[in-house]
């Protein structure tokens, strides 16, 4: 497996920019291929995306795979299979890292069976094991019951990793690399999928991955009207509305805000739980939170486990006193 | 519309987070004995989607699955539910697969099935949340895929599929056959009756071994694997929770305000 020897990036491109997960996979790459006295690439793909090579190599990327074509506008399986196998047997890496996003969980489990190695999803920590030289990678398994460190059989080894694990280099514009373009030379026919219509979710207010305060409810907020109370709350801290997914599944809330491990992963400075029993899986999608404040009627709710404060109690009497008592101070303030 | 559905029995994803254990032999996690395992959660809304399909354009739904020491009445269930057969990959030799392992032997069963126009599987199981059979066995079919889906449309030989994103959604359509991994989004599976239920136990279910989907027991199961799992733990919680009390929950709430305001946190 020796011809293989660098560290690859799959870099996304957000709006204009290259992601910010991209640019935390770029930090965390180089470090790699600095533990392993090794390149990091970047691959690049998509419609008149050029411009942002340097941009990779400006947050630590050696080199950067270009492909761009104008049948790359949008992320489509079959193409960006195609392209990327293209760039891999190009660049042999040892370590292919993309970003777990809607893109990556669907490139790289695809992309590993086309190459005949394997992934591994999810990841919230890469590091070298300093014997075998191998990637481990830590990923939450059981609805984030329990934490697994795999490592792959074979090259290149493909991980991907869940947002804001991972911390980004300070940009240097001085940095130098090399750009290779690569022909994408897709057929048409060959993307057997066509996208129809993109819909962006429709979130009245702060988005909740931006969110600095967040106010969530789980199962036993008990229908939609629930969440009214949720709402004033969020709207007096100028946070945004979460759910689990038992709330979403149940229809009182979009889907669009369900927290955990299949929703968003949030990072706010206060997430506020209410009637939140702490399931793993909705965990999972919280821990990078500051402080986390809990009120549930169950005094041994997994959730109080995970928190720094807490009220046993029923939410119904908790949350109005406790919304008219914010309401008071941020008055006076 | 033929359609197959691929089923895993796994922990109860439900069970209090507490009474997950490691099992030091095996490396798998297990729960105390009184509580029983489950379809994983996906995989009931990939066979809800399968049976919403059959209930508007009519059809046959197949249900897949593989594993060792399937309970009957857990694998039955969507045959309660309304799926038409059953097959089962049951044999020691497919115990302790990888992605690849199992979408290989998958592959190969749905090989001797014989023809399809849609194949569903949940977008990710309960247990190991890998997360990668669905598109692993599409690649492996030469099939097209769309994962994470929340609805599903049939129109003669396409479907029109609402695909998650991070920002929304898009809807993709595809010609058949195909493979759609499931989301929860979907909405919640049906509930099984008690016609269902009396009927299960008539319709027909297939048990295969190796030998029947041609394969080496060295290509499946634990010999199969492509990655290796080198070790599991259960992160500690700290549980350091500071709890705020009162004369009343609702003087408990107000001194939560005055708390979070003394912590400068608000």
């Amino acid at each position: 497996m020796s011809e293989y020897n660098n560290i690859m990036v799959y870099t996304e491109v957000a709006g204009e920019a290259l992601s910010a997960l991209s640019i935390e996979l770029l930090g965390c790459g180089r470090k790699l291929a600095d533990d392993l006295g090794q390149d990091l690439c970047a691959v690049l793909v998509g419609t008149k995306v050029s411009s942002l090579a340097q941009a990779a190599i400006t947050y630590g990327a050696d080199k950067v795979y270009l492909v761009d074509d104008p049948l790359l506008k949008d992320y489509q399986s079959d193409s960006y299979v195609s392209v990327l196998e293209k760039a891999v047997t190009q660049a042999m890496p040892q370590i292919l890292i993309l970003g777990q996003t809607a893109v990556g969980r669907d490139l790289a489990p695809r992309l590993s069976f086309r190459l005949g190695t394997a992934a591994v999803l999810d990841c919230v920590q890469l590091t070298i094991d300093p014997d075998s030289k191998l990637l481990l990678q830590t990923k939450p398994v059981y609805g984030g019951n329990a934490l697994a460190i795999y490592t792959c059989k074979s090259y290149p080894q493909i991980a991907t990793v869940r947002a804001n694990v991972m911390s980004h280099l300070e940009p240097n514009t001085s940095r130098q690399g090399e750009v290779i373009i690569i022909e994408a030379a897709l057929d048409p026919s060959a993307v057997r999928t066509r996208i129809l219509e993109k819909v962006p979710e429709s979130i009245e207010g702060i988005k909740l991955e931006d969110a600095k305060v967040m106010v969530s409810g789980g199962r036993g907020i008990g229908d939609a009207d629930g969440f009214k109370h949720l709402e004033e709350l969020a709207g007096l801290l100028k946070g945004a509305v979460g759910a689990t997914r038992p709330s979403c599944d149940n229809g009182w809330v979009p889907s669009t805000r369900q927290i955990g491990l299949t929703g968003k992963i949030v990072t706010p400075d206060l997430y506020i739980a209410v009637a939140i029993s702490g399931a793993s899986q909705h965990l999972s999608g919280i821990s990078g939170s500051n402080t986390i404040v809990a009120i549930n009627k169950d005094p041994d709710a997994n959730i109080f486990k995970e928190a720094h404060f807490g009220i046993v109690g029923d939410w119904k009497k908790v949350l109005p006193a406790f919304t008219t008592k914010l309401k008071e101070i941020l008055s006076r303030a | 519309m033929k359609m197959i559905v691929c089923i895993k029995q796994v922990l109860d994803p439900e069970a209090p987070p507490a009474s997950f254990k490691i099992d030091p032999l095996s490396h798998k996690m297990v729960l105390p004995a009184g509580i029983p395992p489950v379809i994983s959660s996906f995989d009931e809304c990939a066979l809800e989607a399968a049976l919403r399909i059959k209930d508007t354009t009519g059809g046959k739904v197949t249900v897949l699955s593989l594993g060792t020491g399937l309970l009957r009445n857990v694998v039955k269930k969507p045959l309660a539910m309304g799926a038409d057969n059953l097959v089962l990959l049951e044999d020691e030799a497919f115990d302790g697969g990888d992605s690849w392992s199992t979408a290989y032997a998958l592959s190969r069963a749905i090989k001797k099935i014989g023809s399809f126009d849609l194949i569903f599987c949940g977008r990710q199981a309960d247990d190991w949340d890998a997360g990668q059979v669905g598109s692993g066995l599409a690649e492996l079919l030469d099939l097209p895929s769309i994962t994470v889906a929340k609805k599903i449309d049939i129109t003669k030989d396409k479907a029109r599929v609402e695909r998650i994103t991070d920002g929304g959604h898009e809807v993709v359509e595809v010609d058949l056959p195909a493979l759609i991994t499931v989301s929860s989004e979907l909405g919640p599976p049906r509930y099984t009756t008690l016609e269902g239920i009396m009927t299960a136990n008539q319709k027909e279910t297939t048990i295969l071994k190796p030998t029947d989907i041609g394969v080496e027991a060295s290509q499946v199961g634990a010999s199969g694997r492509r990655i290796d799992l080198q070790k599991i733990f259960q992160p500690i919680r700290e549980g350091n929770c500071e709890f705020i009390v009162g004369e009343s929950l609702e003087e408990a709430g107000a001194n939560l305000a005055m708390e979070l305001r003394k912590a400068k946190i608000l």
